[in-house]
């Protein structure tokens, strides 16, 4: 039994954050995924380009990926949005008034660059604002910063979204994902 | 140009938003959905007889969405209308996305008190550069954008728009008209009446 598990665990991929997401979005049967191009989350999206389950695409500004997946849920088909933290910094007008006025389940995965070795003193700041902002909203959100509890977390949280007609934000901590460097 | 040389006669009419509202909403049999954009429109929209495929923006959203998004959005509803989901008004009548712009003669001042350039403003200019740069961005091939030189040639051409298989633009001229009446300002009931009107949700039998 022990030798059967060692095979496995030989042949088998090593569990990545993006394969959980991945993963979890199709269970949860969210087809539709646009996005603004984000170097932390490059491998998931040219995952889910691959996957002829999903319609993946780039959208020019996170507010439009906000409007088109908000009409997608309006048709009957349920998406998310993938963006970084200071994308997330544009969106407090299409939340407060279009997502949460209309009761629209928006699934955001958010990026999160500002922390834990940023080397940019913009994104640094206006990090800070991104909490705040989800607070005064009264939106949901988590940070996933461990493996071991994520999937747990994106899978329940994209379901409690759907059922309470809710916005979500989880945020993905350079805990979870390694994060952005600058290294000379 | 040389400012002695009079500028050539338009031979497109200016007419009302209202009353182009009412002449599109009459000539929709097949549960299209309509969007109504922020302001006038949607109180003209509204006011021209509510539908419960119309959709009502409340506010500017903070959509301002591009012409290629709307027409992928639009595929992305027609992909999964082809592939055999719910329908949707404009998988329906096979139109990702018919687009009506409705230009006033005039810039208004925006709430900052500046004359500002928006697609009312760039529609004044219809048949020149900037809309036509707009389809072009949009990547919208010369058959499939027009001026509606009257009400006529609007009813004309909305009626073309609804046979095609590939998103259109109609531009007007307009007046400077408010907008008739006041859409009722509540977004849940907007939200949940568009999504039973196009049929993502049934109506709740109470009989």
């Amino acid at each position: 039994m022990a030798a059967a598990e060692g095979q496995g665990s030989l042949q088998s991929e090593p569990e990545t954050w993006h394969g959980v997401v991945q993963r979890t979005l199709k269970r949860n049967d969210i087809r539709l995924v646009s996005y603004v191009p984000d170097r932390v989350l490059t491998t998931l999206i040219k995952n889910l380009h691959t996957d002829p389950f999903f319609t993946t695409f780039p959208a020019a500004r996170e507010e439009e990926a906000v409007g088109i997946v908000a009409g997608a849920w309006m048709g009957g088909m349920r998406g998310a949005v993938l963006m970084q933290t200071s994308g997330f910094a544009t969106l407090a007008n299409a939340l407060a008034s279009m997502a949460i006025p209309y009761q629209i389940p928006l699934i955001m995965f958010v990026s999160e660059r500002g922390t834990l070795g940023e080397f940019n003193y913009g994104q640094s700041l206006v990090c800070r604002t991104m909490r705040p902002v989800l607070d005064s909203l009264a939106m949901v959100h988590h940070t996933a910063t461990r493996l071991d509890e994520f999937e747990f977390i994106c899978d329940r949280s994209i379901k409690q979204a759907i059922a309470t007609q809710a916005p979500v934000a989880l945020i993905l901590s350079p805990l979870l994902t390694g994060g952005k460097v600058f290294e000379k | 140009m040389n400012k002695d040389t009079p500028a050539p006669a338009r031979n497109t009419k200016v007419m009302n938003r209202f009353d182009l509202t009412k002449r599109l909403v009459a000539r929709l049999k097949h549960e299209e959905a309509v969007i109504g954009g922020i302001g006038n429109t949607n109180f003209d929209l509204w006011s021209a007889g509510h539908r419960p495929q119309n959709f009502y923006m409340l506010g500017s959203m903070g959509l301002r969405v591009s012409d290629r998004a709307r027409r992928r959005a639009g595929a992305a509803a027609a992909a999964r209308h082809r592939a055999g989901g719910r329908r949707f008004a404009a998988d329906a009548a096979r139109l990702p996305f018919h687009h009506f712009l409705a230009g006033a003669e005039k810039s208004q001042p925006d709430r900052d008190g500046q004359r500002h350039l928006s697609d009312h403003r760039r529609t004044a200019d219809a048949g020149r550069g900037n809309v036509r740069h707009r389809c072009h961005r949009a990547r919208l091939r010369s058959g499939e954008q027009r001026v509606a030189a009257d009400e006529e040639d609007f009813e004309r051409l909305v009626d073309r728009s609804l046979a095609a298989t590939a998103p259109t633009l109609i531009a007007l001229r307009i007046d400077d008209k408010p907008g008739v009446g006041t859409t009722d300002r509540d977004p849940v009931q907007i939200r949940e009446r568009f999504m039973r009107g196009v049929g993502v949700r049934k109506e709740v039998n109470t009989g």
